[in-house]
């Protein structure tokens, strides 16, 4: 085995037309075809899927675990951001 | 020789070539490049196997005289397979083994998605389930010569010298016997001078594009249709029968 085995791609696979892609793990790649072979290879063999996404694992932005307190934690206690938070009138009936 | 027996020659003949493949690709089961890359290559190789047993199953089925696909596979000797001499040539490094597999995927490409439409429902539905199969190794092998060919110079020169060892196996693809003539009439068996031309035509575009230059004229080897190999096929089935041939009996 190589010590040098490319770039790492993150794979997002659809389960069927008109579903979100869902990410599934990653693959080793040197290039974008590759990448695209070898996700097809690792993670659609038993029929989990009919397309994918791979992404340079570069190309993501992620949020940190330092910014849990400052980015989530503010809506805890915002109930009223929950549709069941507000009693509909009877009069409406259902929506 | 009569139609049926035409018939399971040809049969054998595409039987054989693609269970030797399968055995010499599985041989890098676990010694691949990198991790995808050897998962890659150990599905292909489960494909061609998947394709060599159907074919085997349907050679036996014709020969009706009781023997099994297995027993085809592990109970003839060298002079009595009939697999082309390309897919037993050694694995080299992974430049060689794509640029054979590119040149026996674009053979087969072009071979199945004829004999998918072959008088022989059996073979024609072989066939048809390879053809998918196939276009997905060709792109596989296709894209890695394209990057050798484009790469480090390292890669550029193991390349060229893949060539220089392969090239010689790939006109005996096309040669034809008295098995093709019989089932070429019966339009069960693919007339293979009409696909030579369409395969060299995709070989020297893909070769182009990966800086090789097919020379002009080389010598050609031969002898597979009548049994006679290289000195790799004796190797390949010691390797493959020893243990149905020490335990013939053994199931699992």
């Amino acid at each position: 085995m190589s010590d040098n085995q490319g770039q790492l791609w993150e794979v997002f696979v659809q389960k069927k037309s008109g579903q979100p892609f869902v990410h599934c793990g990653n693959v080793h790649a040197f290039d974008k075809e590759m990448a695209l072979q070898n996700a097809r290879d690792v993670y659609t063999r038993r029929n989990e899927g009919m397309a994918l996404w791979v992404v340079l694992s570069t190309a993501i932005v992620a949020s940190s675990p330092e910014d849990i307190g400052s980015f989530f934690e503010p809506a805890n206690d915002k109930i009223f951001r929950h549709p069941t938070f507000y009693q509909i009138p009877d009069g409406v009936g259902h929506m | 020789m009569n139609s049926n027996e035409a018939l399971f020659n040809y049969t054998l003949r595409l039987g054989d070539t693609s269970l030797i493949l399968a055995q010499r690709l599985s041989e890098w089961t676990g010694h691949g490049p990198f991790l995808e890359e050897d998962l890659a290559l150990t599905n292909i190789a489960l494909d061609i196997l998947g394709r060599g047993k159907s074919l085997l199953e349907y050679a036996a089925q014709i020969e009706g005289k009781g023997r099994s696909a297995d027993d085809l596979a592990f109970f003839r000797n060298e002079r009595e397979y009939f697999n082309a001499l390309i897919v037993e040539q050694s694995n080299g490094d992974y430049a060689k083994t794509m640029l054979r597999q590119a040149f026996i995927d674009c053979f087969d490409l072009l071979f199945y998605t004829e004999l998918a439409k072959s008088k022989d429902s059996v073979l024609a539905g072989i066939a048809a389930k390879s053809v998918k199969e196939i276009t997905y190794h060709k792109r596989h092998s296709f894209s890695w010569i394209k990057r050798f060919g484009n790469g480090t110079e390292e890669s550029a020169s193991r390349l060229q010298h893949a060539f220089d060892e392969l090239w010689q196996f790939t006109g005996e693809l096309f040669e034809m016997t008295e098995t093709d003539t019989i089932l070429i009439k019966e339009n069960i068996a693919v007339d293979l001078a009409t696909l030579k031309p369409m395969w060299e035509k995709e070989i020297q575009e893909l070769l182009r594009e990966a800086h090789i230059n097919i020379p002009e004229t080389t010598f050609m080897q031969k002898g597979s249709r009548q049994g006679l190999h290289t000195e790799y096929l004796g190797f390949i089935l010691a390797e493959m029968q020893t243990l149905p041939r020490m335990h013939p009996t053994a199931k699992w």
